[in-house]
C-alpha cells in the first residue's frame, strides 16, 4: 500500500504530470486504520455488554451495506434481494452446529456456501438487466425463505434455537460474536478494498463510464460482475451467519426479509453510493438515528427511508461525497489523482483533478 | 464567420432575400470537450446551405444544436428573428425548424404512415401533407402498413424526409443523408432537393460526401475542429482549396 | 375434477395478475422506469376504497368509481414531479428512489392502520358462484375480476393502436429524441402514460382487495406476481402478459391444490424455469443498461 507516482514530461506544454493515488500521504492514513481497529478490538473490555451488541449490530450492517455498495455502486447490479445469503447464512450456520460444528468456526463456511450457492444464481439472474433483475432477486429470496420453511428441523416458519453455544458464558460469548462482526467488517471492506484497486476496479469503471465500449475493448464484464455478486453473497452470508451468533436463534421470515435490503440501501445512500467511505458513514448515521428515534416505532423506518429518497434526488453522492469534496479526503483511494505541475509559475497542483 | 453580412458572400441574389436563419457566436461543448467554436451562420431564404468538415468536424452537433438536442454553452439561434436559443425541441418544430437526424431515426415498431402521422401531428399550415409526401415517393403508399423497421435504408431515409417534411417547415435540416446508402440512392434523394425548395423550402444540409453537397448548394461553409476554415459560394473555390480547408491543411481562407 | 376446478381458479386468477402486471410493463416499456412501488400502490388503492365506501356510503363494488380517477390523476402528476425527476438522473435513481417508497408506504399503513389484514365488501357477490356440476364452481367476482381485466387489456390495446395519444406514446418508447423532432411533447405524453399504468394498478389492488384480504405487507408479492406475469409471458406484449399471468394463476391454484403452502413457492419456480429455458423470449426488444 505505498503511494504510486508516475512521474511523466510533457515537454510540448512544458507542465509536469504526476499521478497519485490519494491526496495525502498513504502511510499516515495506513497507521490511522490499523489504530482505529486496534481500538474497536478492545471495546468489549471498555464498554458494556449493552453497547457491545449495539456494536455488533452496527458492524453486520456495515458489512451488508459495503456488499450492496459493491453490488449496485460498483458494478451496477441493483440487488433488492441480498436477503437470500443473509438468510442463509444463517441456516447454514444453524445446519452446521446442528450437525455438531463449533458455531463460530461454521462462521467461514457460511461465506464460502453462500458464494457457492451464488454462481448457479447468478447463471439465472445475469439474464435480466437493470431494474427486472432487481425484482428478480427479491424474488428468488421469496422462493429460498418458501423452502426453508418447509424443513420442520429447522424450525419451519416459527424458528429455531442455535445449539452447540450454551456452555459458553454470557460475557465470553459476546466478545467471541463481536471480534468475529468486527473481522467480517474489517473484512468486508478490505476485500472491497483490494478488489476495487485492481484489474477488476478498472473493469467496473469502465463498465460505469460506458459498458457497450468496455465490452468492444474486450473488458471482461460478465466475469467482473460474477465475481462482484460471489463476493457479495459471500459477505452477506457471513453477516447472516453473526445474526443468528448474536440473537442465538432464527426465524425465517426475519432473515429473509426484505427489511433488510432496504436497511443496506438506505445505510448505502445515506453514507454515499459509490464511495468506500460511505456505507461507514451511513452505518454510523444509522446506528444515531436507530437510537434518537427508538421509542416511535416504524416512524424511523420512514424518516430514514425519506432521507434515503432525497439524498438520491438531490446529493446523489451521499454525505460522504459531500464532505470528501470540500476536504479532498481518501482513506481508501482506489481512483487516481492527476496532478500537473505547471512550470509556468502559477503553482503545483493548480489543476488537479480526481478521476474516480 | 461564415457570412457576417449576406453582401459579403458575394451574391447579389443572396442578399436580396431575407435571412430566415441566424446563428450567432455558437460555442458548444459535450462535457469537457469543445464541439463547435464560435460559429455564426445565416440562411437565406429559399437557398441550399451545405456545411462540409470530415467525421468530428462538429457538423452533426451543430445541426442538432439548432434542432434543440444540445443547449449551446454561449452564442444564439434565431428564426426570422425569433429567438429560439432556449426553446425546446418540439418547439422548435412548431416555429419551423425540422431536422432529419443522422442515421434517419425512424420509429421502428410504427409503420410507414404512423410515423408519418407523428410527424404531422403538430403540422404548420402549408402545402406539405402525408398525401403529397405520397405523391412524392410513389412506392410509399402501398408499404404504408409496413413496419419502419422493415425497409432498406433509402426507404427509411424517404421516410424521415417524408416525417419532416409533413410538420412544413421553414428550414429543413439535413443530417447526413448519404450516410450507409447507396451512390444510387443518395443521388435519388438529391435530385428531390429542387422540389423541396419549389415549394418554398429552406434547406441546411450536413454532409461528408462533399461532391454530393456542393453539386446541391448554393453557399456552403467547411468547418474543421468546430470553427469555420472556408465560406462561399461553390463555384468560388478550387477543389484542392477545398481539400484544404476541409483536412485542415494550409492556411484558413474565408472569403 | 379438482384438478379441472383448480385450472379454471387459475385461469380466472391469471386475469387479476395480468391486470396487475400491465401497469408495470407500460411504465417500463414506455419510459425504462421499473416502478418497486408497484405493488404497494395497489394496496394503497385497496386502503382508500375501504376508507371512502363508508363515507360516501357507497356499494363497495362501485370503489372504481372514486379510486381509479384519483390515481390516474396521482400518476400524471406523479410522472411530471417525482417520476421524472428520477428518470433524468438515470435508472439507478429511479430504483433507488421506488424502493424507498414501497419501504416508507408499507411502514406508513402499518403506523396509520395496523397489521390486521382487511377486506373490501363487496356484499353477496363475495360468496356467489355459478355451479358447472357437483365438482366445478366458478366464484362469480373471479369472473368479474376475469373479465374486467381482458376488456382492460382491450382497452389499452386499442388506445395504444388505434389513437393519436397511443401512436405518440408509441414513438416516445421507441425513440425519444425523434418523438421530440417530431414536436412531441415527450413529458407530456410520459405523464399520460403514468396515468394510465397508476390507474390499471389502482384498479388491480381494488380487484385485489375485493378478492382477497390484504394487510399493510400485501404489496411485496402483488410487485413479484406482475412481475413473473410479465416475464413468463414475454416484454413487450399485452397479450403475452395475459399469457404469462394465466400460466402463473394456473401453476398457483395448482401448486396449492397439491398442498396449500406450495402456491406461491410453485409459481416462483415456473417463473425461475422460464428465465433458465427461455432467456431470448425474456430479453425481449428492449435491452436495459
Amino acid at each position: 500500500m505505498t503511494t504510486s507516482t508516475a512521474a511523466l514530461d510533457r515537454p510540448a506544454t512544458g507542465a509536469r504530470v504526476r499521478v497519485t493515488r490519494s491526496r495525502r500521504p498513504r502511510p499516515f492514513l495506513g497507521l490511522v486504520a490499523l489504530a482505529a481497529v486496534a481500538v474497536l478490538a478492545a471495546m468489549p473490555a471498555l464498554v458494556g455488554a449493552g453497547i457491545t451488541a449495539k456494536l455488533v449490530d452496527g458492524f453486520i450492517l456495515l458489512t451488508l451495506a459495503s456488499m450492496w455498495n459493491l453490488l449496485a455502486g460498483y458494478a451496477g447490479l441493483v440487488s433488492v434481494g441480498q436477503q437470500t445469503f443473509i438468510g442463509l447464512g444463517s441456516y447454514v450456520v444453524l445446519v452446521l452446529a446442528q450437525w455438531g460444528l463449533q458455531p463460530y468456526l461454521a462462521l467461514p463456511l457460511a461465506a464460502v456456501v453462500c458464494a457457492a450457492l451464488a454462481l448457479p444464481v447468478s447463471w439465472l439472474l445475469f439474464r435480466l438487466r437493470g431494474g427486472y433483475f432487481a425484482i428478480a432477486t427479491w424474488v428468488v429470496a421469496d422462493a429460498v425463505l418458501l423452502v426453508v420453511s418447509h424443513f420442520p428441523s429447522l424450525g419451519g416458519g416459527t424458528g429455531a434455537i442455535l445449539p452447540g453455544i450454551a456452555g459458553i458464558a454470557p460475557l465470553t460469548r459476546l466478545a467471541w460474536t463481536y471480534w468475529s462482526a468486527l473481522a467480517v467488517a474489517v473484512a468486508a471492506l478490505g476485500v472491497t478494498y483490494l478488489l476495487l484497486r485492481g484489474r477488476l476496479g478498472l473493469v467496473l469503471t469502465a463498465v460505469r463510464d460506458d459498458e457497450i465500449g468496455a465490452r468492444s475493448v474486450g473488458a471482461r464484464v460478465g466475469w467482473a460482475k460474477r465475481i462482484v455478486f460471489l463476493v457479495a453473497a459471500a459477505g452477506c452470508g457471513a453477516a447472516g451467519g453473526l445474526l443468528i451468533l448474536s440473537q442465538l436463534n432464527v426465524q425465517a421470515p426475519s432473515v429473509f426479509s426484505v427489511e433488510w435490503s432496504a436497511k443496506m440501501i438506505f445505510v448505502t445512500i445515506i453514507g454515499g453510493i459509490g464511495t468506500l467511505e460511505g456505507p461507514i458513514v451511513g452505518t454510523i448515521v444509522f446506528v444515531l438515528l436507530q437510537e434518537l428515534l427508538a421509542g416511535f416505532g416504524a416512524w424511523y423506518f420512514i424518516a430514514l427511508g425519506t432521507v434515503a429518497v432525497v439524498i438520491a434526488l438531490w446529493s446523489p453522492r451521499g454525505l460522504w461525497g459531500f464532505v470528501a469534496d470540500r476536504v479532498h479526503l481518501r482513506p481508501f483511494p482506489i481512483g487516481y489523482w492527476l496532478w500537473v505541475d505547471d512550470d509556468t509559475g502559477a503553482g503545483a497542483g493548480r489543476a488537479e483533478k480526481g478521476v474516480e | 464567420m461564415i457570412a457576417g453580412d449576406p453582401a459579403a458572400a458575394g451574391s447579389a441574389q443572396a442578399a436580396s432575400r431575407s435571412t430566415v436563419l441566424t446563428v450567432r457566436d455558437l460555442t458548444v461543448h459535450h462535457g469537457q470537450l469543445r464541439a463547435v467554436t464560435d460559429l455564426s451562420l445565416e440562411v437565406a431564404e429559399g437557398e441550399i446551405f451545405a456545411i462540409i468538415g470530415a467525421n468530428g468536424a462538429g457538423k452533426s452537433t451543430l445541426l442538432r444544436t439548432i434542432a434543440g438536442l444540445h443547449r449551446p454553452t454561449t452564442g444564439t439561434i434565431s428564426l426570422d428573428g425569433a429567438d429560439l436559443t432556449h426553446a425546446e425541441p418540439e418547439d422548435r418544430l412548431v416555429a419551423g425548424i425540422a431536422l432529419v437526424p443522422e442515421g434517419r431515426r425512424l420509429f421502428p415498431s410504427l409503420s410507414v404512415e404512423e410515423n408519418l402521422m407523428v410527424g404531422a401531428h403538430r403540422r404548420r399550415p402549408g402545402p406539405w401533407s402525408i398525401a403529397r409526401v405520397y405523391e412524392l415517393f410513389p412506392w410509399m403508399p402501398e408499404r404504408r402498413r409496413q413496419r419502419a423497421a422493415q425497409l432498406s435504408g433509402g426507404e427509411q431515409q424517404a421516410v424521415a424526409i417524408g416525417r419532416a417534411l409533413v410538420a412544413n417547415p421553414r428550414v429543413l435540416l439535413l443530417d447526413e443523408l448519404s450516410l450507409g446508402l447507396a451512390p444510387r440512392i443518395v443521388a435519388q434523394i438529391y435530385a428531390l432537393m429542387p422540389e423541396l425548395l419549389a415549394t418554398g423550402m429552406t434547406i441546411l444540409i450536413v454532409e461528408q460526401d462533399v461532391s454530393q453537397a456542393l453539386r446541391v448548394a448554393s453557399r456552403f461553409g467547411c468547418i474543421l475542429e468546430g470553427r469555420t476554415t472556408l465560406s462561399g459560394r461553390p463555384g468560388e473555390f478550387q477543389p484542392e482549396e477545398i481539400e484544404a480547408a476541409y483536412f485542415g491543411l494550409g492556411k484558413v481562407a474565408v472569403r | 375434477m379438482i384438478w379441472v376446478g383448480a385450472l379454471v381458479q387459475g385461469v380466472l386468477l391469471g386475469g387479476l395478475y395480468a391486470l396487475s402486471a400491465c401497469g408495470l410493463s407500460l411504465l417500463y416499456g414506455v419510459m425504462g422506469a421499473i416502478n418497486l412501488a408497484h405493488g404497494d400502490l395497489a394496496i394503497v388503492a385497496a386502503y382508500l376504497a375501504i376508507i371512502v365506501i363508508p363515507i360516501l356510503h357507497l356499494p363497495g363494488i362501485l370503489a372504481f368509481v372514486i379510486v381509479v380517477p384519483v390515481f390516474v390523476v396521482l400518476g400524471y402528476v406523479g410522472q411530471r414531479t417525482l417520476i421524472q425527476a428520477t428518470l433524468d438522473r438515470g435508472q439507478l435513481t429511479t430504483l433507488l428512489v421506488s424502493f424507498g417508497a414501497s419501504i416508507i408506504i408499507q411502514n406508513a399503513l402499518l403506523e396509520l392502520s395496523s397489521a390486521d389484514s382487511h377486506s373490501i365488501d363487496v356484499g353477496s357477490l363475495v360468496t356467489a358462484s355459478i355451479t358447472v356440476n357437483s365438482d366445478i364452481s366458478i366464484a362469480v367476482l373471479s369472473l368479474a375480476i376475469f373479465v374486467v381485466a381482458v376488456v382492460t387489456l382491450i382497452g389499452i390495446e386499442l388506445l395504444l393502436s388505434r389513437t393519436t395519444i397511443g401512436r405518440l406514446i408509441r414513438a416516445v418508447a421507441d425513440d425519444r429524441e425523434a418523438a421530440q423532432l417530431s414536436g412531441t411533447r415527450y413529458r407530456h405524453v410520459f405523464g399520460i402514460a403514468a396515468a394510465l399504468a397508476i390507474g390499471t394498478v389502482a384498479l388491480a389492488g381494488l380487484a385485489f382487495g375485493m378478492y382477497s384480504s390484504f394487510s399493510p405487507t400485501s404489496g411485496s408479492t402483488r410487485l413479484l406476481f406482475a412481475f413473473e406475469a410479465v416475464v413468463i409471458g414475454g416484454l413487450g406484449s399485452l397479450w403475452g402478459t395475459l399469457a404469462g399471468g394465466i400460466v402463473l394463476g394456473v401453476t398457483q391454484s395448482i401448486g396449492s391444490t397439491i398442498d396449500p403452502s406450495y402456491g406461491v413457492l410453485a409459481g416462483h419456480l415456473v417463473f425461475l424455469l422460464v428465465l433458465a429455458v427461455r432467456p431470448s423470449g425474456i430479453a425481449g426488444a428492449r435491452q436495459a443498461a
